[in-house]
């Protein structure tokens, strides 16, 4: 995790540096130390067979495509992508003539196993709104693994997907980042090494929770006193937690879980994931950020994105959008069908997400039109690169991207076989694997998970019936 | 169809009121899925006069005058008929002030009519018509109450005479939505329709008594009353909204006491009684994309459901229930396609059977002689992701190929280029 590592020791110092008088004490360096995860993966890649796809078109994820080109899947990762590769003895051949690859689907922004299908009240754990700053409550918490969302996601090509709260909150809890694999825990779909992230929410939904019932906040202005009063607590929290490491004198101070997630954000190990959709909303965040020394990864839905590419590239911040997605409320009134394109093209990372348990299911789609759309509106980009917003950018913005988001060898074995182009309407995924693991098969119902909520309902095949 | 009358009418209203229909045009050198008798016809001429079809054919000579568009390499279909939006009384979906659609009051139920509402400047409609989206059914939501209304079908041009026939639909809502309005149990929501019906049905055999007030209570007010006898004569189609298996057949089992025409949306578990909605000659509305049982009523949703119900003779229309972009039925369509169905059918479910299904097809749904012009010519097949409408007649009217959203695109693509401009965006073009 050296991206990662780098972002906290950048953040801590900057802190430092930076820090009102309370933290001269501070230790000039090291992050503070809390407890490790008390929920730790226990993830074990499903059992894999060297592969190797032949004679297909391959989207690297890096913004390269290689025309009748092969890929190799060994010990779980991705061993070689070119063209006349070598298969050793042993290694399972697929003959992809006509067929594309890609890396594996990441979806950035899900609610799967949170709000589930069915959607009834009962299962419905998404949002904790009794508390505009909810920063102590995990999604993993929340997590249904037996949501049926997560296996129709899967034969969507979607290999990698982070569960968030929902965003009536300004700070709304931890969010979880999972391999896409079926699991009667959560635990065993979490992703290991992955960072958590933050899910903070601008505009209209906290506001409307909470100023409904006469709380606090009730206006864009009370939401941005709520996050700096957060961010305020937290700076001091943690100097608090930093001055007793310094000397470890005396009982350790009461662990409060609330300021524990957000000094985590404060000393770069948790990644902020915000719900903004509005551009001087947008602009705005990003000043609270630079006021208390954190980064904000990604800005998700991102309505106006397309307004301010160049804020966005200047703060390395991402943006996750829909494809076409507007007018379902006042900040979404000027959504346009070319804001990825158009922020791509304006230099900043931009990439396509779901919110949805149906849109997950066809994000290379989605990535198609808002390709078409740009391309229509006369910007020039490649299908390749286009491959990059449902694969490498969100890896990059969920920190992920050493492990996976693009076909490159040592990388993880998360990749996708398409009956053909992607950006086809009529594509399929054919074959995903998960870490070199054949998770699904469209051939072979075999390789085609079913929730335990299915078992003895009609489900897909209504063969009963 | 014996509603025609109405429908001829309102039709020769419109083109009295819309400007500019005397234009002649000739799309030329595509290939043109007329929909109708003459199948497909390659390098084909459509001939658009006064808002209608005048010829489709090979080898069309084309008329002095005429504008002429070239779809050599494209391809040319009715427009996408929309069986089940809110154009005109949706503008924001959590904005009330804008929202038009459905009734929250229970003074009057089935006699409510958003089309009294419509607002035919709604920004939803330019968005949608370049895209393809030429008509649409306007139907009441489910508001408070079981009935929720009847609707109307409107063509998505003109600000005069776009109400092409009024009503067109009476709008139910049985199923988990239903039972909620009912008093909380499905029996409940039966009981209400069943009240609503035969009073309907007592007040229409017996007005001039009920006018003396010398007949007994309703249940319903005098305006309800009379806003059900369309449906009970059969002249309009009842759409109710119904998922699970068992709430169609008692839907089917309703629309046979009263002799209703009954239309089936939503639909998620209709494959399962495929064969009852077939022998019942009842269509069905559904969104071909729904394969989670995000309900205990839609367990059994499934890609195939369109696929299924088509091969068991069952008419089948694509919604979207999502106006702001209508237009993404066409990729609807086509998953529908790789799941089962055939292409052409897809084509059918956006065009013609919504056409068919409101009884308009004597009109509209199919590129021949005489109907009304509403054609979209497509730079390649309609159904996939990076195929754009390059021109959309509706009635014969060439639409404006840009919305309020290509506008706030091209006033802010100068900027995502080098050199951007030194004013703010707010500033007109340089």
């Amino acid at each position: 995790m050296s991206s990662r590592s780098f972002l906290a020791a950048a953040l801590s110092a900057a802190v430092i540096a930076l820090a009102a008088p309370a933290f001269a004490d501070a230790p000039a360096d090291a992050p503070t130390e809390f407890p490790p995860d008390p929920f730790p993966s226990t993830y074990h890649p499903l059992p894999s067979v060297p592969t190797l796809i032949r004679h297909v078109t391959i989207y690297t994820g890096t913004g390269a495509e290689i025309d009748d080109g092969d890929v190799l899947l060994k010990d779980g990762k991705v061993a070689g992508v070119g063209k006349d590769l070598k298969a050793d003895a042993g290694v399972l051949v697929i003959d992809g003539t006509g067929k594309f690859v890609t890396p594996g689907i990441i979806d950035i922004h899900s609610h799967l196993g949170v709000y589930p299908s069915p959607g009834v009240d009962a299962l419905s754990d998404g949002n904790e709104l009794t508390n505009p700053n909810t920063a102590q409550v995990r999604a993993e918490n929340s997590v249904w693994p037996q949501d049926p969302g997560f296996n129709t996601a899967r034969a969507g090509g979607v290999t990698t997907l982070e569960i968030l709260p929902g965003s009536g909150n300004l700070i709304g809890g931890r969010s979880v980042v999972l391999k896409n694999v079926p699991s009667v825990t959560t635990e065993g779909m979490k992703f290991p090494d992955a960072p958590y992230g933050l899910k903070m929410a601008c505009g209209e939904n906290p506001k409307r929770v909470y100023g409904s019932h006469g709380q606090f906040p009730s206006t864009l202005m009370g939401d941005v006193a709520g996050y700096r009063q957060a961010w305020a607590d937290a700076q001091a929290y943690d100097a608090q937690w930093k001055s007793w490491e310094k000397t470890k004198s005396g009982p350790a101070p009461a662990r409060d879980l609330r300021m524990e997630t957000l000094a985590e954000v404060l000393n770069g190990r948790v990644r902020v994931q915000m719900h903004c959709y509005r551009a001087n909303e947008m602009a705005t965040m990003l000043d609270v950020a630079k006021e208390f020394h954190y980064h904000i990864a990604a800005f998700h839905h991102a309505i106006e994105a397309y307004k301010i590419p160049a804020l966005l590239a200047a703060s390395g911040t991402c943006a996750a959008m829909w494809a076409d997605w507007w007018g379902f409320k006042m900040e979404g009134w000027d959504g346009i069908r070319e804001n990825i394109p158009m922020v791509d093209a304006g230099g900043a990372c931009a990439m396509i997400h779901s919110d949805d348990q149906n849109g997950i299911q066809r994000l290379n789609q989605e990535t198609a039109k808002a390709w078409a759309a740009g391309n229509h509106a006369g910007l020039n980009i490649s299908e390749a690169r286009a491959v990059m917003w449902m694969t490498l950018n969100p890896a990059k913005a969920l920190g992920i991207d050493s492990m996976t988001g693009s076909l490159e060898s040592g990388k993880n074995g998360d990749v996708v076989l398409w009956s053909a182009n992607p950006f086809s309407v009529y594509a399929k995924a054919e074959k995903v694997f998960v870490d070199g693991a054949l998770v699904y098969d469209r051939a072979d119902p075999k390789h085609q998970a079913e929730s335990d909520f299915q078992v003895g309902m009609m489900g897909q095949s209504g063969g009963a019936l | 169809m014996n509603r025609n009358y109405i429908y001829i009418g309102m039709t020769l209203a419109a083109l009295a009121a819309a400007p500019a229909l005397a234009d002649t045009v000739a799309i030329t050198g595509g290939t043109v899925y007329t929909l109708g008798q003459a199948g497909k016809i390659e390098h084909g001429t459509v001939i658009i006069k006064d808002g209608k079809i005048t010829a489709v054919g090979a080898n069309l000579a084309v008329p002095q005058g005429a504008r002429v568009v070239d779809a050599t390499g494209k391809l040319v279909t009715p427009g996408i008929f929309d069986p089940n939006g809110a154009f005109g009384v949706d503008e924001v979906d959590q904005v009330a002030e804008t929202q038009d659609g459905q009734l929250t009051s229970t003074r009057y139920s089935a006699a409510f009519d958003p089309t009294d509402g419509i607002n035919p400047r709604s920004m939803l409609i330019p968005i949608n018509r370049y895209e393809g989206v030429t008509r649409s059914v306007v139907g009441a939501g489910s508001g408070s109450s079981v009935i929720g209304g009847l609707g109307s079908i409107i063509s998505l041009n003109g600000v005069e005479g776009y109400v092409l026939k009024d009503p067109a639909a009476l709008f139910i809502n049985l199923g988990e939505a239903g039972k909620k309005l009912a008093g909380g149990a499905r029996g409940g929501t039966l009981l209400v329709l069943r009240e609503a019906f035969q009073d309907a049905k007592d007040f229409g055999a017996n007005r001039a008594a009920y006018d003396k007030a010398a007949r007994r209570g309703y249940s319903l007010s005098r305006l309800d009353l009379e806003a059900l006898q369309p449906a009970l004569k059969g002249t309009v189609p009842v759409v109710a909204q119904v998922d699970r298996a068992s709430d169609i057949e008692a839907a089917l089992k309703l629309a046979a006491e009263f002799k209703l025409k009954l239309v089936v949306s939503g639909g998620a578990e209709a494959w399962m009684v495929a064969d009852q909605l077939a022998k019942a000659q009842v269509p069905v509305i559904l969104n071909p994309t729904r394969d989670l049982p995000e309900a205990f009523e839609s367990l059994g949703a499934t890609l195939d459901d369109a696929a299924r119900l088509q091969k068991a003779g069952v008419l089948v229309a694509f919604e979207t229930y999502d106006s702001h972009k209508s237009w993404n039925v066409k990729q609807m369509a086509g998953i529908a396609v790789s799941n089962g169905l055939p292409w052409l059918e897809a084509i059918k479910a956006i065009t013609l059977n919504p056409a068919r299904i409101y009884g308009m097809d004597k009109s509209v749904g199919t590129l021949e002689a005489g109907k009304d012009a509403d054609v979209v010519v497509w730079s390649g097949d309609p159904l996939e992701l990076t195929t754009f409408a390059d021109a959309v007649f509706i009635r014969g009217q060439a639409v404006p190929m840009s919305s309020r959203q290509t506008e706030l695109r091209d006033r802010y693509m100068p900027y995502v280029k080098p050199n951007p401009p030194a004013l703010p965006p707010a500033y007109p073009a340089q």
